[in-house]
């Protein structure tokens, strides 16, 4: 089997985000960036089910501006295979990202796509959904168990009620949820080594695809701030304020 | 043009957020009809006829719709697209599973998650774990659009007689299989609409000191949440996470007991109307969102909480 990793590069889970002034989107110069990381569990599967004998070749691709390299750079060190960067210089949305992904499929014949289920900057949780319906291939959301078989995969899934169990003929897209597995650190030697894999470049523009956005982005603003709380002494404290100030118990 | 809601339900029974997301869709425009796809669900049908604001219920009754299998669901909605101007779902893990497949097919670019609609094409929508809100207008002839249901309140559910017409269903997929689900039963109130919720966090330190958080649930009607940390740490499972991978709660009073409050935790938390602490770190983030802070260890905390309670003569349920 041939597995396919998308990864996106996104500002660092840990930094807290700054609304610009002008109201066009967030700060993002000297911002930690990393691989979201979801996607960063995406990768750590593929790269267990190759090491299971049940994958042949991990391929890791990215869209996005020159830095994206970065994060395929990244899954190369923990064990893909290679990497695509398809360059853009502009964000897509969700809609133009599946459009890139499905060129890459046709050409790549992959048996399965992987990716993390939601990306922690616009949190739209889309394109692995889109490029399923795209492809006309079955999809497998929010994966927290994947076991596979014969030219299927049992996938568990996370959901509001609890767990899914389904079962996907391949070729299928997964998208991997935070407890998938423990994505693993990538070793200095596998860093050096991954240097020297390679990674196609390819320009979106050459892949004859419309990735114009539809959605107009008017304005970005700091949500309502919280009003300051005060500290309580005691619990007996906790408890009578909730009863006679808050009044909610 | 009209508005087409997709109902999510068990077959029996309309699930609580399709009347919240009714409400948003209703905002968006009057004419909604809603789009039920289920086995032998004709009291889901019924119910949500009652609804004042549905105008329509299109009914479509088969075995392939029994369980929410994406791939099935899609072909039916895209069969009745064409009629409508938006085709909008709540935003839990039913509709983010099923509206991209949808929006694809219909080469439009979804809008996720929705919190108000300003108008009919323009929405706000909270990103990066809701630490900016952005204003967004979509310029595709078809909507696509998820609601976050905690946003608007639920829908009057009685009064209404709306028609409901039966439709025929779409073809089945061939290449996805529903083996099975593993719902945990629980007699609590459902954690995304619970007025109260009491989360746990890494402090418990194991799933049996979780005790003491259910106890004190038990004596408040309320839900039980937990910090991711928590449900990775095995100490209680998936379906409690709240935070920006899991559920945003919006409950008139939140209880976060040692849970240190990432960035990601108050995703899901913040817009609580009270929200509490308990933490015995003092510097933990969790404190900057707060009313009612305690500084204390949740093991002394909490079993005097519940005592305190004991006390009171009357807890609002």
């Amino acid at each position: 089997m041939k597995i396919l990793v998308a990864v996106k590069r996104v500002i660092d889970y840990n930094v807290q985000i700054r609304v610009k002034e002008d109201g066009s989107g967030v700060v993002t110069d000297n911002v930690k960036m990393s691989t979201n990381p979801p996607d960063d569990n995406a990768i750590e599967e593929a790269v267990k089910i190759k090491e299971a004998g049940k994958a042949k070749e991990i391929v890791a691709i990215t869209i996005g501006e020159e830095k994206a390299q970065e994060t395929v750079r990244k899954a190369l060190a923990v064990g893909a295979d290679r990497g695509i960067h398809v360059k853009v210089d502009n964000i897509i949305e969700p809609l133009a990202v599946s459009k890139i992904l499905k060129k890459i499929v046709e050409k790549e014949n992959p048996d399965l796509v992987f990716m993390g289920k939601q990306a922690i900057d616009d949190d739209c949780n889309q394109t692995g959904q889109m490029l399923a319906a795209l492809l006309n291939w079955p999809q497998a959301t929010f994966a927290s168990k994947i076991e596979v078989k014969d030219n299927a995969l049992e996938v568990t899934r996370e959901i509001d009620e609890g767990l899914e169990t389904i079962e996907v003929n391949v070729p299928a897209i997964v998208t991997c949820d935070l407890r998938l597995n423990e994505p693993r650190y990538a070793s200095l030697p596998n860093i050096m080594k991954a240097k020297k894999k390679p990674i196609e470049q390819i320009n979106a523009s050459d892949l004859g695809v419309d990735i114009n956005p539809r959605i107009e982005q008017i304005k970005v603003e700091e949500p309502p701030k919280r009003k300051a709380g005060i500290k309580v002494a005691s619990v007996e404290e906790l408890v009578q304020k909730l009863k006679n100030e808050a009044k909610v118990i | 043009m009209s508005v087409l809601l997709i109902a999510e339900h068990n077959n029996k029974e309309v699930r609580p957020f399709t009347y919240n997301a009714i409400t948003a869709a209703s905002q968006i425009n009057e004419d909604l009809h809603v789009l039920v796809l289920g086995h032998q669900a004709d009291d889901v049908a019924k119910s949500l006829s009652e609804v004042p604001n549905v105008k329509k219920v299109i009914h479509v009754d088969n075995e392939i719709y029994e369980n929410y299998i994406a791939e099935n669901y899609t072909a039916a909605i895209i069969k009745h697209a064409e009629n409508y101007s938006h085709i909008v779902s709540s935003a839990n893990t039913f509709g983010k599973n099923l509206m991209p497949r949808i929006a694809a097919l219909l080469d439009t670019s979804q809008v996720s998650d929705i919190i108000k609609v300003i108008s009919e094409d323009t929405f706000l929508r909270p990103i990066y774990a809701g630490n900016a809100f952005a204003t967004v207008r979509s310029n595709d002839k078809k909507k696509c659009v998820t609601i976050r249901p905690t946003s608007f309140d639920p829908a009057d559910k009685s009064g209404g007689s709306a028609e409901i017409t039966k439709s025929d269903p779409a073809e089945a997929s061939s290449s996805t299989k529903f083996l099975k689900k593993e719902e945990v039963k629980s007699d609590r109130p459902e954690l995304g609409t619970a007025r109260i919720v009491i989360s746990g966090g890494r402090g418990m330190q194991n799933g049996e000191n979780f005790k003491l958080i259910s106890d004190i649930a038990d004596k408040l009607n309320a839900a039980i949440g937990a910090s991711r940390a928590a449900v990775d740490a095995g100490y209680i499972t998936n379906d409690h996470q709240v935070g920006q991978t899991g559920k945003v709660v919006v409950p008139d009073l939140y209880i976060a007991v040692g849970i240190s409050g990432a960035i990601q935790h108050l995703a899901g938390m913040k817009e609580s109307k009270v929200i509490v602490a308990i933490n015995k770190d003092g510097e933990a983030p969790i404190f900057s969102v707060a009313d009612y802070g305690l500084e204390a260890d949740l093991f002394e905390a909490l079993p005097q909480f519940l005592s305190e309670l004991n006390k009171l003569n009357t807890i609002q349920k």
